[in-house]
Parts: C-alpha cells; sequence; structure tokens
C-alpha cells in the first residue's frame, strides 16, 4: 500500500487545496488509485478548471444546435433527417516529444471523439503550428517535427479512410518548443440515431470494447497540463500507439452495435482512459459504475489497478448496454475481431467503485468527481504584448521582389507538400479540398453539402487577443462565404501558454471574450471544443492561438473554384480597399517577412460591414455569378491576386489601383471584409452587393500569363504568372530539404 | 449486371467503388464479406482499395489467404470478370493472380492526386470502351504503388499486350511506367489508380467510368 506522502500529491499535479478537497469528498483519505483518478480528472486537460469560468461566455445555442458543450462532440441539424457532429482537439504536448505518434493519436482520439455518437467521421482538417524550418537554433528539429507530425496524421487518416480535406500551416518561433497540432473532425449521423455518453439503468452492463490495456500513456492527461522542461523528453513513454486499422474495425464495429438498438451509452476512452469514461458516463447518467478490473483485456500481466484505471492506450471505448441484450452485442463485435467484455454494471448509489483482485481499490462518488473540479477565477492582467505600437517608416524598393519573397514565405506558399501525403478524397464525397477557402463535403443521403474551414492568426492575437480572436471567427466565415456556403457552428481550440501567469490568463480571457462576440455575431454557435494551456517550454510561452473550425451549409452542386477560369473576365473587389492607417499593419505578413517586424495592432474589423459582405458574395457565388471566388487574407491584394492565377489555366490578372498614400499597404494589407471575384457579369454582381450596402468595384481584367498590378499609368507588379507559381509551390519542400 | 464489391477489414474504398457502380454507372453492387467463401450470382467482382487487414506484413499479404480470396480465384479460373483496385490490385498481384509485386512509392511518401493515364491497350473487356491512346484524368492515393517486376516479366506484359495504363507522369516510379494490367486470360485486371474516383462529375472528372462501362458491355457480348 503506498502512502500518500505531499510529495506524492505534489507530483501528481495537485494542489494541497485540492488535496483537501478530495479529502472532503471522500471522507477519508484516498488510495493510491483513488489519487491517481482524481489528478487525471481534475488535471487541466480534462476538467478545464482555469477556463471554465469564461468558456461560459461563449454562446452555445441555435436553432440549428441538436447538442452544445459537454458531450464527445457538438452536434448541429444540417435537415433532411441527418446531423453533422464536429470538434476539434489538440495533441500538442504529445507531437513535441513523438511527433509520428502524437498527431497519429490525435487524429485517432478526435475520430472517436465523433463516432462515439453514432456519427460516421467524414472529413478531418488540421491547424499546424511549428517553429521556423530556417531557425538557426531549432530548425533541424522544427523539420523534423513538421516531417514526423505529418507523417503521423497520413498515417492514421488514410488507413481508417477518412479524407483530410485541408487546414492550414503556419510557423513561428513561439513554436520552437511548443509545436500546436489541432485537428478538428467532422461526421454525420441520422438525427433519430444519436448515441450520448450517459450510463443509464441500473443493472445494466458496463462493456469494454476494442484494444487491450497497456501501460501506455498513464498520465497523458497530465503531462498536456505542465509545461515542459528539459526533463520532458523522457516522458516519451506518456506518449500512446496508435493503431488506425483497429480503430477502423472499432468503428464499423460500434455503428453496428448501435443498429442493434442494444446501445444505452457509448464514449470513448481518450485522455484519462477507463477514468474518465466510467465516472463521465456515471455523472451523466446520476448513477453509479462498479467495474472488475481482472475483467478488463490486458496487453501485459502484472498491471496494478492505478496502470489500468489510468492508461491512455488507445483504440477502446466503453459502453452500456441493454440487460439482457449484451449477446447482440458480443455477437457484433466479435464479427469484427474485437475484445467485446463486460466488465461491471451500471449502479443506483452514484458511486465509482473499482475492484481488483477482489479488493476494493476505489470507491468515490461519481459526481463531484467528474463535474466538482476546482474552478479558478485565475487573476488576469494585461494581455502579454512586447511590441511598439508606432509603425516604424518603411517604402518598398522593388513590389514584384516583395511579393516573390512572400508567395515563397513559409506561411503563404503552397502547403502541396503537406496535404499530398493525406487521402484527401477517401468516401468520395470531397467536392472542394485542399487549397480551396473552404472544403466542400457532399452528404450524399440529403443532397446537401457540409462546408468546411479551419483558420487561427496568432500574429493578430498577440498584438490583441480580442480583436484577433474576432478575426479569425470573421475570416472562417469569410471562407464558407466565398464557396457560398452559410456557417452555422463553430468549434474552437484554444493553445495558451501558462495561465497561472496573470498577463497569459489575460490573453485568453480577452480572446475568449472575442471569439464570444463573433460568434454572437455571425450566428455561429461554439458546440464544443478544447482548451490547452501550459504550452510552454523552459518558460518561453506560445503565443495566443485559438483556433476556430466552423461548419457552413449549402446546396450540393460544382464548386466555384479560386482560380481565375478565362482571360477577359471582370476582377471585381467586393469589400473596400481604403484601410490606410500603418499602425493597422504591424501583424500582417509583410510586417513579417519583408520588414521582419512586428508592431501595433491587427487589422481593423467592422462586423456589421463583414456580415454584408459575406452575405453578398454568398448571394453572387449562389446565383451562379461567378467563376472564381476568393478572400483577402495573408498577404493581401497581391498575394490574393496571384493566387487566383495559379490555376491549370495560367490566367493571370491585370489591376489598377488607385493609391495616393503607401503602396505596400495597399497591395499587402489583410483588412478583413474583401473578396475577389471573377465574372462576366459584373453588373448583376455589383446590383447584389448595393442591395447589401456593400462595394463592389471592377479593379481589372483576367489576362493570359501575366499578374499586372497599376497605379497611375505606372506599373507596380508585373510577373509571369509561371514565375510567381514556382517561387509559391516549390518553397515549403526547398525549406525541408535543404 | 450485378457486381460484387469484396470488404476486407480495412477496406475502405468498399462505399465509393458500390456507389460509383450504383449511382454514376447505374448497375447493381453487393458487399461480399472477406469470410464468405462462395461469391453468390456475381457477374463481376471488385476487389476496392483500402488496407485489408491493417496491411500488416506486406499490402495485400494477408488478404490473399481469407476464404473470399479463394472464392474469387475459383471465379477468376472460370473467367469471372475480377478488378483490383489501388489495395485491391495488391491483393491480386500477392494472390498471384497477377505478375510482379507493388512496393513503395519512389518518394517514400504516401501520394493523393491527380494523373493521367494513357490508354494502352483496349483489347480487354476493361478497356473496350476506350479507345487506344485515350488520356485518362484519375486519381491516385497510395504508399506502395510502385510496380515492379524482373524484365522477362515486363517484356512478357508488353508482348502479349498487357498493359492497361501507363502514367504519362509517373507518379510512384512504377517499372515502365505501368499504372494497370491484365492477365494472361484478360479477365482479371489490377490497377492502382482509383476509377471509381472518377466517375461522379462533382469528384472533378469522370473519366474512370469507361472502366466499368467496358465491363458492362463486355458482360453485355459475352
Amino acid at each position: 500500500m503506498t502512502t500518500i506522502t505531499p510529495d506524492l500529491i505534489a507530483t501528481h499535479q495537485l494542489t494541497e487545496a485540492e488535496y483537501d478537497k478530495i479529502v472532503g469528498i471522500l471522507g477519508r483519505e484516498p488510495t493510491y488509485t483513488e489519487l491517481g483518478i482524481f489528478s487525471v480528472m481534475w488535471s487541466e486537460h480534462c476538467s478545464y478548471k482555469s477556463s471554465r469560468l469564461h468558456l461560459k461566455k461563449l454562446p452555445t445555442r441555435g436553432k440549428m444546435v441538436v447538442q452544445g458543450p459537454g458531450e464527445n462532440a457538438g452536434i448541429i441539424d444540417i435537415g433532411g433527417g441527418y446531423v453533422a457532429a464536429f470538434k476539434i482537439e489538440s495533441h500538442n504536448h504529445p507531437s513535441f516529444i513523438e511527433p509520428f505518434q502524437g498527431a497519429a493519436t490525435g487524429v485517432g482520439g478526435i475520430l472517436r471523439d465523433i463516432f462515439t455518437m453514432g456519427a460516421l467521421p467524414i472529413a478531418v482538417m488540421d491547424a499546424l503550428r511549428f517553429g521556423p524550418l530556417d531557425d538557426p537554433a531549432n530548425g533541424a528539429r522544427n523539420r523534423r517535427i513538421l516531417e514526423g507530425v505529418v507523417s503521423g496524421i497520413a498515417h492514421y487518416g488514410n488507413c481508417f479512410g477518412v479524407p483530410t480535406v485541408g487546414g492550414e500551416c503556419v510557423f513561428e518561433s513561439c513554436y520552437n518548443g511548443n509545436p500546436l497540432i489541432n485537428v478538428f473532425a467532422l461526421g454525420i449521423a441520422k438525427k433519430d440515431e444519436i448515441f450520448y455518453a450517459k450510463a443509464a439503468g441500473v443493472g445494466n452492463p458496463v462493456i469494454y470494447v476494442g484494444a487491450k490495456t497497456g501501460k501506455d500513456g498513464i498520465h497523458g492527461a497530465s503531462m498536456a497540463s505542465a509545461e515542459f522542461t528539459e526533463e520532458s523528453k523522457q516522458k516519451r513513454p506518456n506518449v500512446q500507439v496508435g493503431d488506425p486499422f483497429l480503430e477502423k474495425l472499432l468503428l464499423e464495429a460500434c455503428l453496428e452495435a448501435m443498429h442493434t438498438g442494444a446501445i444505452v451509452g457509448i464514449q470513448d476512452m481518450g485522455a484519462a482512459g477507463l477514468t474518465c469514461s466510467t465516472c463521465e458516463m456515471g455523472s451523466r447518467g446520476g448513477t453509479g459504475i462498479e467495474i472488475e478490473l481482472d475483467l478488463v483485456p490486458q496487453r501485459e500481466t502484472g498491471m496494478t489497478a492505478y496502470e489500468i484505471m489510468l492508461s491512455e492506450s488507445q483504440e477502446r471505448m466503453l459502453l452500456v448496454a441493454d440487460h439482457g441484450r449484451e449477446e447482440e452485442v458480443f455477437h457484433v463485435f466479435k464479427k469484427w475481431g474485437l475484445d467485446a467484455v463486460a466488465v461491471g454494471k451500471v449502479t443506483g448509489d452514484g458511486l465509482l467503485r473499482v475492484r481488483h483482485h477482489g479488493e476494493i481499490v476505489a470507491e468515490i462518488p461519481n459526481q463531484p468527481l467528474a463535474d466538482s473540479a476546482p474552478l479558478y477565477d485565475r487573476p488576469h492582467t494585461k494581455p502579454l504584448r512586447q511590441a511598439p505600437m508606432e509603425a516604424p517608416e518603411f517604402t518598398s524598393q522593388d513590389l514584384t521582389r516583395d511579393l516573390l519573397m512572400l508567395l515563397g514565405s513559409a506561411d503563404i506558399c503552397s502547403k502541396r507538400w503537406i496535404w499530398q501525403q493525406y487521402d484527401y478524397q477517401v468516401r468520395t464525397n470531397t467536392i472542394a479540398g485542399p487549397g480551396s477557402d473552404a472544403a466542400i463535403l457532399r452528404v450524399k443521403e440529403t443532397g446537401e453539402s457540409l462546408a468546411m474551414s479551419l483558420d487561427g492568426n496568432a500574429r493578430y492575437c498577440y498584438l490583441s487577443p480580442r480583436e484577433g480572436a474576432q478575426l479569425i471567427v470573421a475570416e472562417c466565415c469569410r471562407n464558407l462565404a466565398v464557396v457560398g456556403a452559410e456557417p452555422v457552428g463553430a468549434t474552437n481550440n484554444l493553445n495558451f501558454g501558462n495561465p497561472e501567469r496573470p498577463e497569459i490568463m489575460a490573453q485568453l480571457v480577452d480572446a475568449i471574450e472575442g471569439i464570444a462576440d463573433a460568434c454572437r455575431h455571425f450566428e455561429t454557435p461554439i458546440t464544443g471544443g478544447n482548451v490547452s494551456l501550459y504550452n510552454e517550454t523552459l518558460g518561453e510561452g506560445v503565443w495566443p492561438s485559438p483556433v476556430v473550425g466552423i461548419v457552413g451549409l449549402m446546396k450540393t452542386g460544382a464548386p466555384v473554384g479560386t482560380h481565375f477560369r478565362e482571360p477577359g473576365r471582370a476582377v471585381m473587389l467586393i469589400g473596400s480597399l481604403d484601410e490606410s492607417d500603418p499602425v493597422r499593419f504591424g501583424g500582417t505578413q509583410y510586417a513579417k517577412v519583408i520588414l521582419k517586424q512586428l508592431w501595433g495592432l491587427p487589422p481593423a474589423l467592422d462586423m456589421d460591414y463583414e456580415k454584408r459582405v459575406q452575405a453578398a458574395v454568398r448571394e453572387i457565388v449562389r446565383a451562379g455569378l461567378t467563376e472564381s471566388a476568393h478572400d483577402l487574407s495573408d498577404g493581401g491584394l497581391a498575394v490574393a491576386l496571384a493566387e487566383c492565377s495559379f490555376g491549370p489555366d495560367s490566367t493571370g490578372a491585370c489591376v489598377y489601383v488607385d493609391e495616393e498614400g503607401s503602396l505596400p499597404i495597399a497591395l499587402f494589407h489583410e483588412g478583413p471584409s474583401r473578396i475577389l471575384i471573377s465574372t462576366s457579369e459584373p453588373r448583376r454582381a455589383q446590383q447584389i452587393a448595393s442591395a447589401h450596402g456593400v462595394d463592389a468595384t471592377q479593379i481589372g481584367v483576367t489576362i493570359k500569363d501575366r499578374l499586372q498590378i497599376i497605379n497611375h499609368g505606372t506599373m507596380l507588379i508585373d510577373g509571369e504568372v509561371q514565375a510567381l507559381k514556382r517561387a509559391w509551390e516549390g518553397a515549403l519542400e526547398h525549406m525541408l530539404h535543404s | 449486371m450485378k457486381f460484387g464489391v469484396v470488404v476486407f477489414p480495412g477496406s475502405n474504398c468498399d462505399h465509393d467503388a458500390w456507389y460509383a457502380v450504383r449511382e454514376n454507372l447505374g448497375q447493381e453492387a453487393e458487399f461480399i464479406w472477406h469470410d464468405s467463401d462462395r461469391l453468390g450470382n456475381l457477374d463481376a467482382v471488385i476487389l476496392p482499395g483500402g488496407f485489408s487487414y491493417g496491411d500488416y506484413l506486406r499490402c495485400g499479404a494477408i488478404a490473399k489467404f481469407s476464404p473470399v480470396m479463394q472464392a474469387v480465384k475459383k471465379f477468376a479460373a472460370d473467367g469471372g470478370l475480377v478488378l483490383g483496385i489501388c489495395n485491391g490490385f495488391q491483393i491480386l498481384v500477392e494472390a498471384g493472380l497477377l505478375p510482379g509485386a507493388l512496393v513503395r512509392n519512389a518518394g517514400l511518401k504516401f501520394v493523393c492526386r491527380e494523373v493521367r493515364l494513357r490508354t494502352e491497350t483496349t483489347d480487354s473487356p476493361f478497356t473496350a470502351a476506350a479507345h487506344k491512346g485515350q488520356i485518362l484524368r484519375v486519381p491516385i492515393a497510395h504508399g506502395e504503388g510502385c510496380y515492379v517486376a524482373d524484365e522477362r516479366t515486363l517484356d512478357e506484359l508488353e508482348a502479349e499486350d498487357r498493359v492497361l495504363f501507363r502514367y504519362l507522369d509517373n507518379p510512384n516510379g512504377s517499372a515502365r511506367d505501368i499504372a494497370g494490367i491484365v492477365n494472361r486470360e484478360r479477365n482479371v485486371m489490377g490497377m492502382m489508380p482509383h476509377p471509381e474516383r472518377a466517375s461522379d462529375p462533382l469528384m472533378g472528372s469522370t473519366d474512370g467510368l469507361v472502366i466499368f462501362q467496358s465491363v458492362v458491355s463486355a458482360f453485355a457480348h459475352a
């Protein structure tokens, strides 16, 4: 019997006050196993103890929301008797320690969150953040982490058979010791066949299915709740190992078992494994759960109760079946060659009772364990930022050269090298995949399509977490509008540093409030998400890095792409160009890549105007008036024009700007609420825009093979499309392999 | 006509093949579970893409021992039409129904993208509806799609007009740009690209449909 000492409590990352609360709940000292159970359930990762108070500010309701936060995934109604289940999860810490398995199991974890709701996963997107590939001290490691992460995502998603349809990949020094790997997954289910993670019906059997339990991943949740130090590399055994083949079988078997009607509730074993699934299901059902660990399928002999309860072995699920119908469930799992064992039953006493070798090793009330984790109102001051407010003096020597440099820069360049390793087409639903502003997945069953967009911008958020977060939501919705979709629901992943530092906590609070404002404005309720804190290594934290994923709805049809198609079409800018405040230019890619500085504030956003621009574009696109549509984001107008020119036909554009002020700002500013379209019907597009109170200006015309930008008769940029495209397309591979 | 689509544990393009046959081709399709040792009343069999049995050991190496493959072999021996796509091609090669082997891509990475294929022969039930030299835009999605065989086998395949498709821009290092082949009896074919992903206008290309249409007309004329 292990004695509970202050040291042991500290290594479990529990404070003295938290320990006292445990003693209060139990009415006695905890056993060693109980201490382990509390430490994972009350870890930041599982309990959201630092963020819960502020997460309440997020809007979570809407006319289409079927299930908001609190379940394994959020659910929205997509019509035709179907729903979409979606959520985002991070696997940041494991991916730093072991990039391939860390990323692979990140994909595996979020897929289980989707199919545990009874939904078939139909698409995945990833938001990736790494340190610079050419960082003098860390470049080699950053390249290795990127290659490992991408292979891990590809390995798991491709084999499982879910298309990875897009995402984003950004490089900043703050991610040198803390890469971010956020996976956004989406599934569909029939509306009357949604499953919940509730343990109901006293006497019902609790059934363990899937992979055997091993010693991998023990304390993964707690590891994800602490800063990294030099010793963290020793935590490699805390990273789980994934088997996508097994997960594929688990998916098929679970969905088939759900169809028998014999399943009452189901939850995947993710963070904190058997512990989390038992007490959360019990807590949601208002019941107790009694399990016998001797019955749990184990990969090795001699595992302790502590290890079995805390293992994060992958590809496991816990389900509650109707008493007397167990055989139907067993039959399905046997067909798929999977373990399925009754390990306990639902009880009426509200306790999580764990037996091992005939002895009770843990007996904890489910409800306080799952729901009464400490809640902290951590002090927050002014968000950390070390950047001047004033803009430096700057001019450009050569705007064409600036454009080439931006196109070949790490954040803007083509990510084809990454996404070509992902099977983005399996299940033949991908109408628009990687490289599109938003991915489009058709739902064969309903004739509608779902659009997905995933965005983040830590540069903006570092300058102002609140405004940055609003810009992210706006961009996400804009990406959906560009493909003709109506945004309907959102999920977010909040990647921040150590919340115990008031200036970091302030970043988190401001970002949450910013997301809340914007999601309210754009009518995209948050249906769930994830918080990843303590993204710090050796005292250096990541910039505030909220990532937002939004799902939109549209009619199924041929997509409008980003590329210009034919010469001689009008190039129109929907929205406005007229922002020229240099203070607002300090977070742009031009400031980063060309000027190598960071200052001021992110671009200004007028949410009312933004919403009208989106509505206008959506209507124009849906009316079939555009041959291409693409929003202005990183690198502004010039980069967007170049990206529009990179289609198979090498159609470029000749564009006129009437600029009196700063030319770099005119060409490269990243002001929101702006979309480029090419059309043969500019007048009709204009009419629609003006009905929404939005400017739509013809700024030029598409031409063959060249991109030209002219100001008052002076050629500012003149480039061959193919030369620009080469700079953009080959850059990432060059950075990785030179 | 009725197509059977074999489902191995780990198959993940089974639904795509089934959908293409039913919705895009307008023919019947049904799934066949891997442990059935009889195929039933079928006119053609598709071994779909995916990672059968996790592709442990080697792609297709375990699938060849499954009961359904004994049935497929018999079906083929009796002259039935068999299409192996991606993992299905790997399985046919492992099972000895087609010559050669599929090894890791030259770039050692999984590659998903559209490729262009040149139709090398129309003398097969899988290409009869195409015209010789017809260029097809069809996606690939594989990590082990590099076709290899000894020189004699490759010479034989060419001499006997058994190369169905070649890559115009070889994405995986396949010997002599080979993307798809047929057996000597010309009723069993394997190809790494995915024609079922190029059968629906919404997926960007319908060039793959000609392969399934060839099978339908071959069956109608049999």
